[in-house]
């Protein structure tokens, strides 16, 4: 298999471009997860302990927002940060930020649900003694978004699952600019339809290698945050 | 500083509390007073748990009035409430201390040092660095006794804290219980274990069918109960 033969020495000979390509790949898709994080660990927290009219309609929204396709969030963000776009001002379109931005939104939706369901879940086994003891709704949200804070890691990790693995947003806010915006999965669909096969070939293995090392770290966190703190 | 109002006597004044088509609580009035150990006692589904919970003011009531120190409301702050399950706060056993004085509004400055004294004082001081999931379930159980004492409750509540713990940590957690209320603390218990209401309360509240049977003190209760059901409870016979 000749195609594989120089996928994998590609890899080991250690091809600057493409490791240039996975470091801005992990960046964006690290700061997204990161960002998004920020807003839907709170945002899912809150859905499960405080209850407001409408609330069922914006967990039944965000439920299916966990769907949404990159593509189509993809052009959302296209159109907000083009020059005539009520954002172009700022001059991000076609860039890593851009990316970043649009892979946040891409996640956001599904940390913010999978949180909503943890916490919610916990809550009923925290429910009478954090009343009994009178925390109030703002420590009731940092309290079980800490305690929760192990499974909470596996909902970010389906996160940044999420976003290491799309093609569609940072393709169309991105643009695929060779050596600025070029990260593995739109290479790996470049260099695919160019009939580049080795490199694809190449880029997929590394993307795999990257997300399984991640995903190694994260559970290796977890074990040890649980042995020393229950 | 503000003169901390008190939460005694604990009044409930026709109390009824009906869940979907059942009643739990009918027609419950029952004075809790400053002295010895309050004692909720029946059997099993006679509604001690949540005439516990709502003296504790956790539910509110479905008909009737319930009032703190003469209040209707109270901000609790000097309730607290031990559970049969305590549920342990997933750190260190020192850290669910520290966690229940931050609640309690305790200066950060001297919390550690007010959670290694509360740990020592239910016998946990060696086990501080333990992860609190870890405890066994009569340290859990203390433990718990301490993140209530954390919040220097002019009133504790228990709710059969003893109901899953083996003999020996059973006696653990009364020995802390019953020096709590010699310190001068107002100890409501729910228990189904009469042995332990023989050896503990200073007054009973005999409960069947979520209705009080029975209000005595403790010696009249168990050597001449003055209702049928009183007396087969007594017995040991079954009291449906």
């Amino acid at each position: 298999m000749p195609d594989g033969a120089s996928a994998l020495s590609l890899v080991l000979g250690g091809d600057p471009a493409l490791y240039a390509i996975v470091g801005l790949s992990l960046l964006v898709s690290l700061s997204a997860t990161a960002l998004a994080a920020l807003a839907a660990l709170p945002l899912g927290a809150t859905l499960a302990l405080v209850d407001f009219p409408g609330r069922a309609l914006v967990v039944v929204v965000i439920n299916a927002f966990m769907g949404l396709p990159p593509v189509v969030v993809g052009l959302v963000v296209f159109l907000l940060l083009s020059r005539s776009g009520p954002l172009g001002f700022l001059g991000l379109l076609f860039s890593p930020k851009a990316m970043i931005i649009a892979q946040a939104l891409l996640v956001l939706p599904i940390i913010a649900a999978l949180t909503r369901q943890t916490i919610e879940d916990l809550w009923v086994e925290y429910r009478d003694e954090l009343t009994a003891m009178r925390v109030g709704p703002a420590a009731r949200v940092a309290t079980l978004l800490w305690d929760a804070r192990f499974s909470l890691l596996t909902t970010l990790l389906a996160g940044f699952g999420r976003a290491a693995a799309e093609v569609g947003t940072v393709m169309i806010v991105g643009g695929n600019i060779d050596g600025f915006t070029r990260t593995m999965t739109t290479a790996i669909a470049l260099e695919t339809s160019k009939g580049d096969l080795p490199l694809a070939m190449g880029l997929g293995l590394v993307l795999i290698t990257v997300i399984v090392g991640v995903n190694s770290a994260a559970w290796g966190v977890r074990r040890i945050g649980e042995l020393k703190s229950g | 500083m503000r003169a901390l109002q008190t939460d005694l006597p604990i009044v409930l004044d026709d109390v009824s509390l009906h869940a979907n088509e059942t009643t739990i609580i009918r027609h419950v009035s029952l004075v809790v007073s400053p002295g010895a150990p309050t004692f909720v006692v029946g059997p099993n589904g006679s509604g001690k748990s949540t005439l516990i919970r709502l003296a504790m003011g956790l539910i509110a009531p479905t008909t009737g009035r319930i009032t703190w120190g003469g209040r209707a409301e109270s901000d609790g702050r000097r309730r607290a409430m031990v559970f049969q399950r305590p549920v342990m706060l997933r750190r260190l056993a020192a850290a669910n201390v520290t966690y229940a004085l931050k609640v309690a509004g305790i200066d950060r400055a001297v919390r550690t040092e007010r959670a290694r004294d509360l740990l020592d004082r239910v016998g946990l001081g060696d086990l501080a660095a333990r992860p609190a999931r870890r405890l066994s379930g009569g340290e859990q159980q203390r433990l718990a006794l301490a993140r209530a004492l954390a919040r220097d409750p002019e009133v504790l509540f228990l709710d059969e804290p003893t109901a899953s713990l083996d003999p020996a940590a059973t006696k653990a957690v009364e020995d802390i219980v019953r020096a709590v209320a010699q310190s001068g603390v107002k100890v409501v218990m729910a228990t189904h274990d009469l042995g332990q209401a023989r050896r503990m309360a200073g007054d009973i509240v005999f409960l069947v069918r979520g209705r009080v049977a029975e209000r005595t003190d403790a010696e009249p209760f168990f050597t001449a109960p003055a209702t049928p059901e009183a007396a087969a409870f007594v017995r040991g016979d079954l009291v449906i």
